[in-house]
C-alpha cells in the first residue's frame, strides 16, 4: 500500500464513496440471519428445556452440565464426569482427522501430478477432479453406500477375483464413515495443494538438486515446506466440514460411529428433542472449529512472515 | 501570451500522514505541451489525478479556464486521460472504445460514427477499427488510447507516462507522433514522465518535481542551462557539484572559492552577495582536459580513470583525495587523446559553463 | 533440463492420481450402471432397461418427486440470483472501497457462512426462526439458502474483480460515464465470467443442501435432497438410483457449461503487454 500512496494510484475514487451502500445488503443479510441466530443459539444453550421441543426462558447451566457430568437417574447423585457425549466428540475429532489424513495421502500426489502437467492437459485433469465436487453430496454418499454395502458391487467383485471369501462388513463401522468423509471432501484437499504447487518455483528444486539433494529429499525438505500453506488450507477444508458432518455418519455409520452432527440433529427432531442441549452441543462444536481456524490462521501468518 | 488553461493555486494533497503534494502553484497556457517530470514518488501522477478528478485536493484550488473544478467528478470535467496501461476496454472493439466517451456525452449514433472515423484515420488505424484491444500490438493500443481520449475534444489532455510500456524504437516514433497530434489538434497536453529525454524533446515547458514540490518550471534550455538547485542540476543530465563560497560578487559574475581552495568564476540566476555558501555545478561535457594550463576558468588535478563509452570518453579527474570530477570528451577521432592515468592534467571550463547554486 | 532427473516427476504420483480419480468416480459410475438395471432388486442384474427412469415420472412417488424438484429448482434460482446480486455489490464495495475501518471484519462476516459448520448454521437458523415466529416453509428455506449462498457467490466474483485493473473504471469515468453507466457498460461485461461462476456455484450449493433445509423446511415441504434422504432411509431403491443419475448428469452439465463460459470469455487484456507485431 505504502508504495502506491506516493503515486496516488491506491484508491479508485469511482466506487469508494458508495462502499457502505454496496456492503450493506451483505452485512444485513448475514448479520441478521446468521450472526444474530448464532448469538441467540448461545443464549438458548443457557435456557431450560421444554419437553416437545423449544425452551422455557429460565437461565440454567443444565445443558452444559448434562454434557460434561453425570448425576444419575434422578439428578442428585454426586457429580461424575459423563463420558458419553465427550466420547462422541472425541470420536468425531478422530474420524475427521482420519479422513483428513486419508485425503492428504491421496490428495497430495494427485495435486502435485496435476500441477506439473502441461497447461493444455492440466485443465482437463483439474476438471476431472472437480466434477464430483459439484455432484450432490447426498447422492455421492448414497452411491458410496451402495458400492460398499455387504452384498454390494465392491464385495461381489472382491469375492469374484478371490481376494476375500466372506463379504467385508464395512457398513455401520467407523471405517465406512471415514471412507464416506474422505470421499465427500477429497476435492477440497486437492484444490488448494494444486494451487500452491502451481505457484511453486521449480528452480528451487533445481537448486537443491545442484546442491546434491536427491529427489525425495527435495520433496521433503524443499517442496513440502514451500507449499505447506496449501497443505494446511486443504487439511482445514477437509477437517472442519468432516467434524460436523451429518450425512456420511448417518447413512454409512451405525450406533458405534455416532458423530456430533447426528447428536445435534437428534435434539431437534420430534418430541424427544432437547433444544438447550442441542444448542450447547452446537456451541461446543463451533468452539472446536474456531480453535482449528485459529491455529490455521496462526500457521498461515507465520508462514507469511517466514 | 495565450489564455490560461489550467491554474493551480497552493494545491496540497495528503494521504493520511503522508504529504504527496505541498504548495503547488503554477499555470499552464492553452495549446501548451506541458510536462511534469520527476522521479517516481515525486507527486507528479498525484497532481495529474487531481486535475483529472480521480482524487480530491486537501487544500488549494484548481481552475480550468478560470472556473474552479474541484467539485466536479471526472465525468463532468472536459479533461481526458491517456492511462499508463491504456485501460482499453477489453470487451469492446477499437471503434467502440474510441466512441465510448462520445456516447456517454449523448452524441447521436451517426455523429459518433463520423467522429470515430475521423479519429481512427488520424491515428492511422483504419484497418484495425473492428479489432479488439487484445489483437493489437502495444504501439497500436497506445494509438487507440490516444484517439479515445481525444475524440470528445477535451480542453486538456492528460498523459500518464503513456510511452513507458513501449520499447525504445517505438517510443522515439511516438514522441514525434504525439507532437504532431498536439500541433494538429491544438489541445493542451499535460504529460507526465520520469524520462528526461522525453521531457526535453517534446515539451514547451517542463515542471521538474521532487518530494511533492515543484522545483523548477521552464523550457528545456532553461532547466538544463540554468538549473534552480542541486536536485534539478543532478536530475536533468549529469553534473559535477563542488562545494564553494562566493568571495566576490560583481554584476555579471561571481568569484567562487571551491572547497579545495581553487577559484572559479560562475553565474547564478539570482542575486548573490559575498560570503554566500553553496555549490558550483559544471556539466561534464563543458570541460576539456589538457596537459598544459589553459587560459580562463580552469582547475588542475590528476587523471584517475578513463572509460571508453563509444560516442564519448569519460575521464575522472581527482582534485583532492575525496573530490573528483567527471569530464566527457566526444570521440571525434577514432583515437582518443593520449592520456594515461596518474598524469597531472588541467581542466579548462567553457565560458559561462559554471553555475552557482544556493541549495 | 537433464532428462534423466525430471524434478517434476515423482514415482508413484501418477498411479495415485488414477487411484484418486477411480475412488471419485467408481461410486457414481456404479450407481449409473445399476440405475439401468431391469431388476426390482438392487443386488441382481437382469439386463438393461429404462423402467426406473419412467418410474420417476409416472410411478407412485412421481408426484412427490415432481413437487420436490420444483421446490428445489425455484429455491435454487431465487437464492442464487439474490445471493449473486448481494455478493456482486459486496465485492465491488470490498475491492474498490479502498482501505477502511472494519474491512477485515466485513470480510469475516461475508465468509461466516462458510466457516460455521452447516449443522450449527442449521440449528441457529431454526432457533432464530422459531424465536421470532417465522413460519417454517418454502420462504424460510429460501432465506436460509440466500444467506449461506452469499460467500460461495462472492468468492469467484471477488477473484475476478481483483484481477481487473481499476483504471478501466477510471477511464470510463474520465470519458463521461456515470457510476451506473460504468457498472453496466464496463464492469459487468468484464466481470461477467466471475458473476456467472458465482451464480452457478451458489445455484449448485443451494440445490445440494440437505442439512439446513432439513432443519428449516417445516412439515410437508420437501426439496429433492430431503425427499431422496427420506426415501433412502427405508433402503436404496432402483428409482432413487435413476433419480440420482439424472441429478448427476445435471450437475456435470452445469460444470461443463460453466467451464466453457470461463474459456470462451476472453481474459482482461494484460496491461503493459509487449507488442507481438507492429504494423
Amino acid at each position: 500500500m505504502a508504495a502506491n500512496i506516493g503515486t496516488g494510484r491506491a484508491v479508485s475514487s469511482t466506487f469508494a464513496p458508495l462502499r457502505i451502500w454496496l456492503l450493506l445488503p451483505g452485512w444485513l443479510s448475514i448479520g441478521f440471519f446468521l450472526l444474530i441466530p448464532v448469538l441467540l443459539m448461545l443464549v438458548y444453550s443457557f435456557l431450560t428445556k421444554e419437553f416437545r421441543g423449544g425452551v422455557i426462558w429460565e437461565p440454567t447451566l443444565a445443558a452444559y452440565d448434562q454434557f460434561f457430568f453425570d448425576r444419575g437417574l434422578f439428578g442428585d447423585d454426586p457429580r461424575r464426569i459423563e463420558w458419553k457425549y465427550i466420547s462422541i466428540f472425541w470420536r468425531s475429532i478422530w474420524q475427521a482427522g482420519g479422513a483428513t489424513l486419508l485425503c492428504l495421502i491421496i490428495g497430495f500426489p494427485t495435486a502435485f501430478f496435476i500441477a506439473t502437467r502441461p497447461d493444455r492437459t492440466k485443465v482437463i485433469w483439474l476438471l476431472l477432479v472437480t466434477v464430483p465436487y459439484w455432484v450432490n453430496l447426498l447422492i455421492r454418499t448414497v452411491s458410496m453406500k451402495f458400492l460398499i454395502r455387504d452384498n454390494g458391487p465392491m464385495n461381489d467383485f472382491l469375492q469374484y477375483i478371490g481376494l476375500i471369501n466372506e463379504p467385508l462388513q464395512l457398513i455401520n463401522t467407523n471405517i465406512a464413515v471415514q471412507i464416506g468423509l474422505f470421499y465427500s471432501y477429497l476435492p477440497f484437499m486437492v484444490l488448494p495443494i494444486f494451487a500452491a504447487v502451481e505457484r511453486y518455483n521449480f528452480t528451487l528444486s533445481e537448486a537443491a538438486s545442484d546442491l546434491y539433494a536427491d529427489k525425495w529429499t527435495i520433496l521433503r525438505r524443499i517442496v513440502i515446506p514451500v507449499v505447506s500453506p496449501g497443505i494446511f488450507a486443504g487439511c482445514i477444508l477437509v477437517f472442519v466440514p468432516s467434524l460436523g458432518a451429518f450425512l456420511a455418519p448417518d447413512l454409512l455409520g451405525g450406533a458405534k460411529s455416532f458423530m456430533i452432527g447426528s447428536l445435534i440433529e437428534e435434539q431437534f427432531k420430534g418430541n424427544i428433542g432437547n433444544w438447550p442441549f442441542g444448542a450447547a452441543s452446537s456451541m461446543i462444536l463451533l468452539s472446536l472449529v474456531l480453535v482449528a481456524l485459529f491455529f490455521y490462521a496462526r500457521a498461515q501468518s507465520q508462514g507469511e512472515r517466514a | 501570451m495565450s489564455e490560461t488553461a489550467i491554474q493551480l493555486e497552493s494545491v496540497r494533497k495528503d494521504f493520511g500522514d503522508f504529504t504527496a503534494l505541498s504548495e503547488v502553484s503554477f499555470e499552464i497556457s492553452d495549446n501548451e505541451f506541458f510536462t511534469l517530470l520527476g522521479p517516481s514518488g515525486c507527486g507528479k501522477t498525484t497532481l495529474l489525478r487531481l486535475i483529472a478528478g480521480f482524487l480530491n485536493t486537501t487544500g488549494g484550488t484548481i481552475r480550468l479556464f478560470g472556473e474552479e473544478i474541484e467539485a466536479l467528478p471526472p465525468n463532468k470535467r472536459p479533461i481526458n486521460t491517456v492511462f499508463q496501461n491504456y485501460a482499453l476496454f477489453p470487451h469492446m472493439t477499437v471503434r467502440d472504445n474510441i466512441g465510448f466517451g462520445l456516447s456517454m456525452l449523448g452524441w447521436s449514433r451517426s455523429d459518433v460514427a463520423t467522429r470515430v472515423d475521423e479519429m481512427v484515420s488520424m491515428v492511422k488505424l483504419d484497418q484495425f477499427a473492428e479489432r479488439r484491444p487484445s489483437q493489437l500490438s502495444g504501439g497500436q493500443q497506445q494509438r487507440v488510447a490516444l484517439a479515445r481520449a481525444m475524440a470528445p475534444k477535451p480542453k486538456v489532455l492528460l498523459l500518464d507516462e503513456p510511452l513507458s510500456a513501449l520499447d525504445l524504437k517505438l517510443r522515439q516514433e511516438m514522441r514525434l507522433e504525439l507532437k504532431r497530434l498536439q500541433n494538429e489538434t491544438g489541445i493542451t497536453f499535460i504529460f507526465v514522465t520520469h524520462d528526461q529525454e522525453e521531457a526535453l524533446s517534446m515539451s514547451d515547458r517542463i515542471a521538474v518535481m521532487s518530494a511533492g514540490k515543484v522545483q523548477q518550471i521552464g523550457s528545456a534550455v532553461d532547466i538544463y542551462e540554468f538549473p534552480e538547485n542541486r536536485f534539478v542540476a543532478g536530475f536533468i543530465g549529469e553534473t559535477n557539484l563542488i562545494e564553494a563560497e562566493v568571495i566576490d560578487a560583481s554584476a555579471d559574475a561571481l568569484t567562487c572559492q571551491l572547497v579545495n581552495g581553487a577559484v572559479l568564476t560562475a553565474r547564478s540566476l539570482h542575486e548573490i552577495t559575498k560570503g554566500q555558501k553553496g555549490w558550483v555545478s559544471i556539466r561534464p561535457e563543458r570541460m576539456t582536459l589538457s596537459k598544459t594550463k589553459p587560459k580562463g576558468n580552469s582547475l588542475s588535478g590528476t587523471l584517475t580513470g578513463a572509460t571508453y563509452l563509444g560516442t564519448d570518453n569519460q575521464y575522472a579527474v581527482g582534485l583532492t583525495d575525496d573530490l573528483s570530477l567527471n569530464v566527457r570528451h566526444q570521440n571525434r577521432t577514432s583515437v582518443g587523446a593520449a592520456m594515461t592515468t596518474g598524469e597531472p592534467v588541467h581542466i579548462s571550463i567553457a565560458d559561462n559553463a559554471a553555475r552557482f547554486l544556493v541549495d | 533440463m537433464n532428462r534423466g532427473v525430471d524434478l517434476r516427476r515423482y514415482f508413484g504420483f501418477f498411479p495415485m492420481t488414477l487411484l484418486c480419480l477411480f475412488i471419485l468416480y467408481a461410486p457414481l459410475i456404479i450407481v449409473t450402471v445399476y440405475s439401468l438395471n431391469d431388476s426390482r432388486s438392487i443386488t441382481s442384474w437382469e439386463g438393461i432397461s429404462l423402467r426406473w427412469y419412467a418410474e420417476i415420472f409416472t410411478g407412485p412417488e412421481s408426484e412427490k418427486f415432481r413437487k420436490a424438484a420444483w421446490n428445489s429448482l425455484t429455491i435454487a434460482v431465487m437464492a442464487a440470483t439474490t445471493a449473486t446480486i448481494i455478493a456482486t455489490a459486496a465485492a465491488i464495495g470490498m475491492i474498490r472501497g479502498g482501505s477502511f475501518r472494519g474491512k477485515s471484519a466485513s470480510f469475516a462476516l461475508i465468509s461466516l457462512p462458510i466457516m460455521v459448520p452447516e449443522i450449527v448454521t442449521a440449528v441457529a437458523t431454526l432457533i432464530f426462526f422459531s424465536a421470532i415466529g417465522f413460519k417454517l416453509g418454502t420462504l424460510s428455506i429460501l432465506v436460509a439458502h440466500i444467506v449461506f449462498c452469499i460467500p460461495f457467490a462472492y468468492m469467484p466474483i471477488n477473484a475476478r474483480l481483483q484481477g481487473i485493473d481499476a483504471s478501466y473504471e477510471e477511464a470510463a469515468h474520465d470519458l463521461y460515464a456515470s457510476r451506473w453507466q460504468i457498472f453496466w457498460h464496463v464492469m459487468m461485461p468484464i466481470m461477467s465470467p466471475g458473476i456467472i461462476s458465482g451464480f452457478l456455484l451458489a445455484f449448485i450449493i443451494s440445490l445440494d443442501d440437505f442439512i439446513i433445509t432439513n432443519f428449516v423446511k417445516g412439515a410437508g415441504v420437501e426439496t429433492l435432497p430431503t425427499a431422496i434422504f427420506g426415501s433412502v432411509k427405508q433402503g436404496i431403491k432402483p428409482n432413487i438410483m435413476a433419480l440420482s443419475t439424472l441429478l448427476l448428469l445435471l450437475s456435470i452439465l452445469l460444470v461443463t457449461a460453466s467451464y466453457f463460459v470461463g474459456q470462451r470469455r476472453e481474459k482482461p487484456v494484460p496491461t503493459n503487454q509487449k507488442p507481438e507485431t507492429e504494423a
